[in-house]
């Protein structure tokens, strides 16, 4: 929640020795730092779990068994000699309640509080120490949950925002111009902290209108170029969108979904932005659209973005949502192998033997040369966004504008259509049941296959690469839906809407769908309860 | 060095008579005298009549969305700092569809031009007030007359300390040829409006309207004291002043931005060897 100072705010931290991939509606251990906490979050807390909190900030002393009454206050006051590390003996004690050492917090205390002084940082380190102490000597019970930290293995730990930026970075992308808006700031705070390092040119614009055009222009003068923002921006952004279609500037475009619409829930989550993606901008012209599931999809998703929108001088959408954007999740490899890089642009060298270069020849694929302005010699780059000749110049007729209309939209299309993959099939091979998904979704719905028994036959259809859907020639996936007794398409909005792309482009309709616009993710235990109802 | 022909371009479409012809002469010809080459110079537009002029000299050109000119001029100029830039709007589209980006663009001083095309109307749509228009000039959808004050361009420039602010008249194509190539020899964001007359549809600000009323700023007037320069952008009726109004040296965007201080980024070729041990900091 958008809190900078003071009213309820919580973090949930799911772990666990085996691979997980969502959350859940139930804790086991409750950490509350006040009575708020405690009366909001009391029903969440699973049978055998505890809730730790200090009865003197809570004013207030619960006798409940599942109630851990630990001094945080005072031992901050003790051993740190400031009540504000309240919140480091706290975090102490969680961890001295599963016994789970005390190495890893004491390192991220030097690292947050180095700034602040050693004493800061020794106080601070104290206090974890005294919270997990005294937590492992008053409820020795609480080792029953018997989590290990895996060895050996190195795991990084993203949001999906960094994923996007970092998969950005390394795709080459030079210049990030954005408006601040929740919850797409993270992309361009990652982006700016890495400026200096990978020179690149981040610039706060003064609107989003000036956002997407900045990175237009930079697109248009030669570097690799995106912008980001949620669904209230990315409405200001729309005519550029479409000034993107006219003149065939490659750009990436992160759009972190809120629930709308207007303001919304400004820090909750909703997939209610898939169709205005979609459909935003007048006139016609292609686009794709990813949708990630994951962060490390993110990642190489947004490599994907950048190679097919200066490959086929498009937009290209990232599409996600702030469920995805912010949390955090555990990998073990996020490779740059797998990584491509294919420079489209052409510079004077790439250009010789070119005579009276046209920006907008016309070609087979409805592709033209790409020339970088300045850099190509004394050749010119002409672009317009009024209807235009091969060179970019404003025209008028019938006959321009008919091959116009085919070489950037008709003869593009289905080049960029053979570029998508299929979408992903988890579970049984030939599936009864199909639950359908398509980007944040895609953890919970894996999960909650796995929960149910194999002899029902049922299986995951996730979507990453939504727009335009893949072909069907390599994987019939509408088929796979045909055959199955039930198929159930599940998402984050009202209306659903991808199973209304899904019904525009194929006829395919799905037997029943889960909606959910509470402005709050899926967890494992609420989709449960939802397909009770159908297994 | 280039020629004047080098840079013909389309054949122009506007109105015989309009002031925009001689503000395209102007430009070719400032474009010459600075040696400056048709493939160094980028020409960003946005759209109205004004947004037209590049396709009618040849250079690079990006003719834009209608108030965008902004934008994208200063992130190309990011982009590769080694072209020459000059953004053409219109007094519609700059001032009124663009008016927040203006005001930024003078805050980043970036060293792009920024030529005003100020025909204190909205001519490709045919006639409607534009934010220059007069206080009470009738149009056929200000029936009442213009009902707001009209904005002055020059007095915002100086109070924001736009670097270079300047005025010329399309009737003075030698004086507006020397204030364009003051503005591109500048250093830092250069606002130069120009009092265009409009023959079909502005028939108040015509051609002898504006002879009879704009002098030149004499060398005795000083562009430096920025107190003297907004009280002379206030001057406006009998009497209206053309020229340099107000220059100060100010930091340029381009310089202080880190990653292009060694290069144009257009120039900085990439590759993924020097970035890859960025994934080694998530874990």
């Amino acid at each position: 929640m958008s809190r900078i100072r003071g009213g309820h705010n919580f973090y949930q931290i799911r772990f666990s020795d085996q691979k997980i991939s969502a959350s859940r509606e139930m804790v086991d251990i409750l950490l509350a730092l006040g009575l708020n906490t405690i009366e909001i979050h009391r029903k969440s807390v699973n049978e055998g779990g505890f809730i730790l909190y200090d009865s003197e900030i809570a004013k207030k002393k619960f006798e409940e068994p599942e109630f851990i009454d630990i001094p945080f206050r005072k031992i901050a006051l003790d051993v740190g000699k400031n009540s504000v590390m309240a919140n480091t003996v706290a975090t102490g004690a969680a961890l001295g309640l599963l016994d789970l050492g005390l190495e890893a917090l004491k390192e991220i205390l030097r690292e947050t509080f180095s700034r602040k002084g050693e004493e800061v940082v020794q106080n601070n380190i104290a206090c974890a120490e005294a919270g997990y102490k005294y937590a492992l000597k008053n409820c020795p019970k609480c080792k029953a949950f018997g989590i290990r930290e895996p060895e050996g293995k190195r795991l990084m730990i993203i949001t999906g925002l960094q994923a996007i930026a970092m998969g950005a970075i390394m795709s080459g992308c030079k210049f990030y111009s954005a408006y601040p808006m929740s919850p797409s700031t993270g992309i361009m705070e990652y982006l700016a902290s890495r400026a200096e390092e990978y020179h690149l040119v981040v610039e706060q614009a003064e609107d989003e209108i000036a956002a997407i055009n900045m990175a237009i222009g930079a697109s248009f003068a030669g570097v690799r170029a995106m912008t980001g923002t949620s669904g209230g921006g990315f409405a200001l952004m729309v005519e550029g969108l479409s000034l993107i279609g006219m003149t065939e500037t490659p750009l990436v475009i992160a759009e972190m979904q809120r629930p709308g619409p207007a303001t919304g829930f400004p820090t909750r989550t909703e997939q209610g932005d898939l169709l205005f993606v979609l459909h935003a901008g007048h006139g016609e012209f292609p686009r794709v659209i990813f949708e990630p599931g994951t962060p490390k999809q993110a990642f190489y998703l947004t490599n994907r973005a950048f190679e097919l929108a200066e490959k086929y001088q498009i937009p290209v959408f990232i599409l996600s949502d702030q469920y995805l954007a912010e949390s955090e999740w555990t990998f073990e490899n996020l490779g740059s192998e797998k990584l491509i890089y294919n420079d489209y642009r052409l510079r004077e060298e790439d250009l010789k033997g070119v005579e009276g270069y046209k920006r907008y020849k016309f070609s087979s694929t409805g592709i033209s040369l790409l020339a970088v302005p300045g850099e190509a010699g004394k050749h010119l780059v002409v672009a317009d966004s009024d209807e235009h000749d091969e060179e970019g110049h404003i025209v008028e007729d019938s006959e321009t504008r008919i091959k116009m209309v085919q070489k950037r939209l008709l003869k593009k299309l289905p080049l960029i259509k053979k570029e998508i993959e299929a979408p992903f099939l988890y579970g049984d091979p030939s599936p009864k049941i199909v639950f359908v998904g398509h980007g944040s979704t895609y953890g919970v719905i894996k999960e909650v296959v796995d929960t149910i028994p194999k002899d029902k036959k049922a299986a995951m259809l996730h979507f990453s690469q939504i727009y335009p859907l893949s072909e069907r020639d390599r994987f019939d996936y509408i088929g796979l839906l045909e055959n199955a007794d039930l198929t159930i398409c599940i998402e984050n909005n009202a209306t659903g809407q991808f199973a209304k792309l899904i019904r525009a482009e194929t006829g395919f309709e799905f037997s029943r769908q889960i909606s959910k616009y509470d402005g709050r993710p899926f967890t494992i235990e609420n989709l449960k309860e939802e397909l009770h109802a159908y297994i | 060095m280039p020629t004047s022909e080098d840079y013909n371009g389309q054949v122009p479409a506007w109105c015989p008579g309009c002031g925009n012809f001689q503000i395209l002469s102007a430009i070719k010809q400032a474009l010459v005298e600075l040696g400056i080459e048709p493939w160094e110079v980028l020409v960003v537009s946005g759209i109205g009549q004004s947004g037209k002029l590049p396709h009618y000299i040849k250079c690079h050109t990006f003719n834009g969305l209608h108030g965008r000119t902004l934008p994208v001029a200063t992130a190309a100029k990011l982009a590769n700092h080694s072209l020459h830039i000059i953004a053409v709007a219109g007094d519609g589209d700059c001032y009124g569809e663009g008016g927040n980006h203006f005001l930024h663009a003078i805050r980043r001083n970036p060293n792009i031009s920024l030529f005003v095309h100020n025909n204190q109307i909205y001519g490709l749509t045919k006639g409607q007030a534009s934010p220059t228009t007069a206080e009470g000039t009738f149009t056929t959808i200000q029936p009442y007359g213009v009902l707001q004050e009209s904005m002055n361009p020059l007095a915002m420039a100086i109070s924001q300390n736009c670097s270079f602010v300047a005025r010329g008249f399309a009737g003075d194509q030698e004086h507006l040829k020397d204030l364009m190539k003051g503005a591109i020899k500048h250093r830092g964001f250069a606002l130069l409006d120009i009092l265009q007359p409009c023959v079909t549809f502005n028939k108040i600000n015509t051609f002898k309207w504006y002879r009879d009323r704009v002098y030149r700023l004499g060398d005795d007037y000083n562009p430096s004291d920025r107190m003297k320069a907004f009280e002379k952008s206030l001057e406006w009726g009998d009497k209206i002043p053309n020229g340099i109004f107000y220059k100060c040296e100010r930091k340029i965007f381009e310089e202080r931005v880190p990653a292009i201080r060694e290069k144009p980024l257009a120039r900085q070729k990439f590759s993924l060897e020097e970035v890859k041990h960025e994934i080694e900091k998530f874990y």
